[in-house]
């Protein structure tokens, strides 16, 4: 049966290439694997190898010939003692170019029919629940006590990283763990952060549930290519088959005089990345309702912590279920003047700057946004209705950060409420400084997001 | 450590682990495999299949040398160049070849493409197009199963280009650290995309002790021989099951295609891959050998057959599968709790 060769499509990229050389001529016999032409693509010269066996029966481009359309057919492989069918190409080709066109086809109609994305629930924010009885603990305490009871109440979850077990945790928030759990389930690392962020991943792929502790977040960096290449997009690279139920955990942000590499908030890298949830806490509630639900979480779940505020005091409800939805920002004081946007040790900041406000008659509101992603952004654009003023603050740099993420989703939501333009306070656009004075001139602080209220009312 | 890493390179083609049930099975897989990868080259040309496409063809008799010495639960992981892994792990060639084409039909409904196919059921942990990241995620596979307290493997396969990655070397350590049941197997094919190994690896001749360091034993295979490769992964699953920690296996073998297919192939000779070919190949080795132990020709020509029959079949459900409907865009980001 004579079949057509067409021109190969040989790069990504490639629609029409020259037939540079024929190595075989007709009336040669080839088999598979047998180079038949050199053809000249976008990228390179390259060999053509056979597929099917036969004898070349006709050459239906000539050598030099420029601008051949791919898969337009080149020549005619017959059987062996076959006949060459005449007039150009054979009745069966090497395969139904129909296909080709198809794909063109359904590939315009869903440009035409391109789903919008999924619309942003903007109804009324639900009252925050009432866990009842509360008692004062640290930000320390509420994190390793949330490990605890997730550890208790699921034997697939356990806590990896470096000096989480003897060492009793490098910022002592693994304290008791590995007494409690052993050292099949309170695992130490070497210092190799992107050796065990892989392997702690591919356990999460058969279904465990690793928390990964990073020392400071800033060295998830060596291992970055793991949360978002491989536990991030496997699921929708598996078509929904293979999710990765895992916790990266770390200090995130400034701590105090440890330098530019010791210094960076991740916000905005990891709330960048679809198929990844982000949560920073701020208070000890936070820390550990949101901690006990990203463990519980099917999907990967980074849990920005803040080194400074680790041994910080605050109520905390003591009910044994006690946990937090992520997705759900709490207005940690109402006010109907200005709404104050922050995440982290940046809703400290706010709160400051509120109270100062409050001796000045501005009654400021202040979000805690507790979820970076998803970003509650019903909840802001709520209270943008009520105070027309919005002011974001964050420890990151101004470039791409969430406030400006905020800033542009209340555009999108709220332009209408507002009465002046949204207002950023942000890390100032340098790598950290060490000296005293300069670090504290490079985050932000209580007078500036004053400063920049005042300017809107 | 138990096992002095040793080279079985010249004992490789005389070895007798597979009886002529075994050498039946494998002929058919690597052939099927064969035979899946030319019709895959064959749909790229014809701009069926887009993007990159890394074909298996030459290193048929590695996969299947060591799927025969695997048992239910154990997994497998690899990079990009995975269609013949899946095809030996029995995953059905009409999905693979219909996630080739991107059509809804496929393994990953058409999100994941030639680099990125996984099964559950197969224990299939894909297809990773980062080079190296495969062997940190491997002995996490391995991780969960010490985990569990099974006596499955991870077979964690990367080509000799992924072993100059410095997360190999991060996960070497851990795996002997920690005694994870591991196979490592090295697929020397020679050339790291156009990059040959002496060019890229001061290790050449015997990247199967990369892991002496660590104590991880070693071994140089003839990939091109499937029963070499039987006998050494049963050595290799053998050593991980009975809890001794890691296993490296360096897999001498052949890419006869491009590295993907725009490859110009400038960096070898033309000869060099016809003398493998010819002199070398893992199914003509095992066709003789079949013929040799009194098999009849007919028998084989009725496996080909067949095996024609289920590659076409492939291609034509691959061809006529629907696309993904655009709604598939929003789906499978998270899961949803």
């Amino acid at each position: 049966m004579a079949t057509d060769i067409l021109m190969p499509a040989l790069s990504p990229t490639m629609t029409e290439g020259k037939i540079a050389r024929w190595l075989k001529k007709e009336g040669d016999k080839v088999s598979s694997g047998d180079v038949i032409a050199e053809i000249e693509t976008d990228k390179a010269t390259m060999e053509v190898e056979a597929v099917d066996e036969g004898v070349l029966g006709r050459i239906l481009v000539p050598e030099g010939t420029e601008g051949v359309a791919v898969n337009a057919p080149i020549a005619v492989l017959v059987a062996d003692g076959e006949s060459v069918p005449e007039a150009g190409g054979a009745a069966q080709s090497a395969g139904p170019s129909a296909a080709p066109e198809k794909v063109e086809a359904a590939a315009e109609s869903a440009t035409a029919s391109k789903p919008a994305a999924a619309p942003v629930a903007l109804s009324a924010p639900e009252p925050e629940k009432d866990w009842g009885e509360t008692s004062e603990i640290t930000v320390r305490e509420a994190l390793r006590d949330a490990m605890a009871l997730e550890m208790r109440r699921d034997p697939d979850v356990f806590l990896i990283g470096e000096e989480v077990g003897q060492y009793q945790g490098a910022y002592k928030v693994s304290q008791g763990l590995l007494d409690e759990f052993g050292e099949g389930r309170v695992i130490d690392m070497p210092i190799t952060e992107h050796g065990f962020t892989g392997m702690a991943t591919g356990a999460a792929l058969t279904g465990l549930r690793p928390i990964v502790e990073f020392m400071t977040m800033n060295f998830s960096m060596q291992a970055i290519d793991h949360i978002i290449n491989s536990a991030a997009k496997t699921l929708y690279m598996s078509g929904g088959q293979m999710g990765c139920p895992i916790v990266f955990r770390a200090p995130n942000g400034a701590a105090s005089r440890v330098g530019a590499q010791h210094s960076q908030c991740y916000a905005s890298w990891y709330g960048h990345v679809p198929g990844l949830k982000v949560v920073a806490p701020w208070s000890a509630a936070d820390a550990k309702g949101l901690l006990r639900a990203a463990i519980r979480d099917p999907n990967p779940v980074i849990v920005l912590e803040n080194e400074m505020l680790y041994g910080h005091k605050f109520q905390c409800p003591v009910d044994e279920d006690f946990i937090l939805p992520i997705g759900k920002a709490k207005i940690e004081r109402p006010g109907k003047d200005v709404t104050l946007v922050g995440f982290s040790i940046s809703v400290g900041t706010a709160m400051a700057a509120a109270d100062i406000l409050a001796e000045q008659g501005i009654d400021a509101e202040v979000i805690n946004l507790r979820s970076i992603r998803p970003l509650d952004i019903a909840t802001i654009v709520e209270s943008v209705k009520k105070t027309s003023r919005l002011v974001t603050v964050e420890e990151g740099w101004p470039f791409a950060g969430i406030g400006a993420e905020i800033v542009m989703q209340i555009i999108e939501h709220a332009f209408d409420w507002l009465d002046a333009p949204p207002v950023r306070v942000a890390g100032v656009d340098v790598p950290m400084p060490f000296a005293a004075n300069l670090e504290k001139l490079a985050l932000p602080q209580p007078d500036w997001v004053v400063d920049a209220v005042r300017k809107l009312v | 450590m138990a096992d002095t890493p040793t080279s079985n390179l010249a004992a490789g083609r005389n070895d007798p682990s597979l009886d002529t049930e075994g050498l039946k099975r494998a002929f058919h897989d690597m052939l099927l495999i064969r035979r899946f990868e030319e019709r895959a080259g064959q749909l790229y040309g014809m701009g069926l299949i887009g993007g990159f496409c890394h074909l298996y063809i030459g290193q048929e008799a590695v996969v299947v040398g060591v799927q025969m010495a695997l048992k239910e639960g154990d997994k497998i992981i690899t990079s990009y160049r995975d269609h013949g892994q899946m095809i030996a792990a029995g995953m059905d060639p009409r999905g693979v070849m219909a996630e080739l084409t991107g059509r809804a039909t496929g393994y990953s409904r058409g999100k994941g493409g030639s680099m990125h196919m996984f099964s559950r059921e197969k224990n299939f942990y894909g297809g990773h197009g980062i080079v190296g990241a495969q062997v940190a995620l491997g002995i996490g596979l391995a991780f969960a199963n010490k985990y569990r307290g099974t006596d499955e493997v991870s077979m964690t396969y990367f080509g000799e280009g992924a072993s100059n990655q410095g997360q190999v070397y991060e996960s070497f350590n851990l795996a002997a650290l920690h005694k994870l049941p591991c196979v490592f197997v090295i697929e020397n094919n020679r050339y790291g995309m156009g990059t040959s190994v002496e060019r890229s690896s001061a290790a050449s001749q015997h990247l199967w002790r990369n892991g002496e360091p660590w104590g991880i034993p070693g071994k140089q295979v003839d990939g091109m021989d499937v029963s070499a490769v039987n006998a050494a992964t049963r050595e290799a699953v053998a050593y991980c099951r009975a809890g001794n920690g890691p296993y490296l296996l360096e897999m001498s073998t052949y890419r006869y295609r491009g590295h993907s297919m725009s490859d110009p192939a400038k960096y070898r000779q033309r000869s060099e891959v016809d003398e493998i070919r010819q002199k070398h190949d893992p199914i003509d080795h095992v066709r003789s050998q079949l013929l040799a132990s009194g098999v009849e020709e007919a028998e084989l020509k009725a496996v080909e057959d067949g095996i024609k029959a289920v590659v076409a079949d492939a291609t034509e459900f691959a061809k006529t599968s629907p696309e993904p409907d655009p709604a598939e865009l929003y789906t499978d980001v998270l899961v949803e709790a």
